[in-house]
């Protein structure tokens, strides 16, 4: 039972910090490659370089606990940063959008929370707001599901959110397949 | 048939005008002040221009019509909650006579679903609401013919004036409050719009749909219902970069019932655009059925009426 959990192929999401230079990506999924893993996705947050000039990407892959062991030891091995520990399943993502006064004036604060309920993680988000009307500010969050299924996913939040007055939305598309 | 029209609404109006067309006659028809009987039928546009002066219809009562020899009984009198009168005894006085009934009044079917099917069951005449959900959709037929059983849930947009609102926001980045004044000077939303945007309109339409599903059980204080009323410009614009937009959705299972605005594909089945209606039914083994349509309005509405008439007939 435990070689069979070992060796059937899942999803894992890895999130790296690269220095912004040609070849850093191809250097990244070269041991993804080799191990025989699947890609999945690669999201590379060009706009988003941390203070210390680095660029985050996170990538998606499919493949057994050993070879996500092997090619987590690569990167050590490459010297690239691996910011989030790869051990968590990854269980497929969550788009939501939430609307209120808290988005205009604490939305570092909601993220956090949300972050903190250690059942999802915020991937991205998107703000559009106004400094005349605060009450419709409003943000997108992708949310990488952590623990739990969608529908447990989705109430965790409802419940973080509702703390600050926000008013919650999620896409249709878990609704009916649950 | 011989029908008698209760309710001179755009509906009511709308049946008794195309009853003909239809191969039907209006053999009585009431408003909410007077009444009309005529074994040989009544002559709507006469009657109708009466009304229009703001004379009354005829001098005969709501009683004179339960003894007329109609043989269904159009119940299009305004939605009322809770008790839903006086449309729910006018539906127990025909069916207690034998007579068939059909709906275009949510208020009996989304409130007191048990009570009326017993009835109808120690009935010989055939009580339908095609009507009550969807307008001119034909949704509950669509469910008849899958079977109930058949079907895990019925879930889409069922409500024109928030669609309306939704669609116009997002096309051309106006706030809630500018959209919805348009559309109360468009006649789409009502001087008092809480019904339809917030959600109540959609939530007795799940409701009826829950009902029908379950075998009953179900009514309106049963749904968690959210309506659009906050719902910001900004919050559309989001979406919109993500490949998204806002619609009110309500769904319906034998669980229950849920209203609420939510996120959905631009692109995708759902987003149907202006005062368009879409239900996506979800079967066993059937896949996903998508019927979308007018839902209201007095044609589309009456149409869906014709209909119910129709299936009493084979």
């Amino acid at each position: 039972m435990g070689n069979k959990l070992r060796n059937s192929p899942r999803a894992y999401v890895v999130r790296l910090e690269l220095a912004d230079r040609p070849g850093e990506l191809l250097r990244v999924l070269e041991p993804i490659a080799s191990s025989g893993g699947n890609l999945l996705s690669i999201f590379h947050e060009r706009g988003d370089i941390t203070p210390r000039g680095k660029i985050p990407v996170e990538i998606d892959l499919e493949c057994s606990q050993e070879q996500f062991e092997s090619i987590l030891s690569s990167y050590v091995d490459l010297d690239i940063q691996v910011t989030q520990s790869g051990e968590e399943l990854y269980r497929g993502e969550l788009v939501v959008l939430l609307i209120g006064d808290a988005i205009a004036n604490d939305l570092s604060s909601v993220i956090a929370s949300i972050d903190a309920s250690g059942s999802v993680a915020v991937i991205e988000s998107s703000v559009n707001r106004s400094s005349e009307s605060p009450a419709e500010a409003s943000s997108i969050l992708r949310l990488a599901i952590k623990e739990g299924n969608q529908l447990q996913a989705v109430d965790s939040v409802k419940s973080i959110v509702s703390k600050y007055d926000l008013h919650f939305m999620t896409t249709t598309d878990h609704e009916v397949s649950q | 048939m011989k029908l008698a029209v209760l309710g001179v609404g755009s509906v009511g109006k709308a049946v008794a005008q195309l009853s003909r067309e239809y191969g039907h006659s209006v053999v009585a028809l009431a408003d909410s002040k007077s009444a009309i009987v005529d074994p040989k039928g009544v002559k709507v546009d006469d009657v109708l221009e009466q009304k229009s002066n703001r004379m009354p219809l005829g001098d005969a009562s709501l009683e004179d019509i339960f003894n007329s020899d109609y043989e269904v009984l159009i119940e299009a009198t305004p939605t009322t909650l809770e008790s839903a009168e006086p449309a729910f005894s006018n539906i127990k006085a025909a069916l207690e006579s034998d007579r068939h009934v059909v709906l275009a009044n949510k208020g009996p079917v989304a409130e007191r679903f048990e009570e009326l099917q017993s009835i109808a069951d120690g009935s010989k005449g055939t009580l339908r609401f095609e009507a009550t959900v969807g307008g001119s959709i034909p949704i509950l037929s669509t469910i008849e013919d899958v079977g109930p059983r058949n079907i895990t849930s019925v879930r889409g947009i069922l409500n024109g004036t928030s669609n309306f609102i939704l669609t116009r926001m997002a096309a051309k980045n106006l706030s809630y409050s500018h959209v919805l004044s348009e559309a109360q000077e468009l006649g789409v939303a009502e001087a008092d719009p809480t019904f339809d945007v917030g959600g109540i309109d959609t939530a007795l339409k799940c409701v009826i749909l829950s009902n029908v599903l379950s075998g009953g059980g179900f009514c309106l204080s049963d749904a968690n219902v959210e309506g659009i009323q906050h719902i910001s410009n900004y919050a559309l614009n989001l979406a919109d970069k993500s490949g998204l937009t806002i619609r009110l959705i309500g769904e319906a299972t034998r669980e229950g019932v849920n209203v609420a605005p939510m996120l959905v594909p631009k692109t995708g089945d759902l987003a149907v655009e202006g005062t368009q209606n879409i239900v996506q039914v979800t079967t066993e083994h059937g896949g996903v059925l998508n019927l979308a349509g007018a839902g209201a309005g007095g044609g589309p509405t009456a149409s869906a009426i014709f209909l119910d008439i129709q299936r009493l007939i084979v």
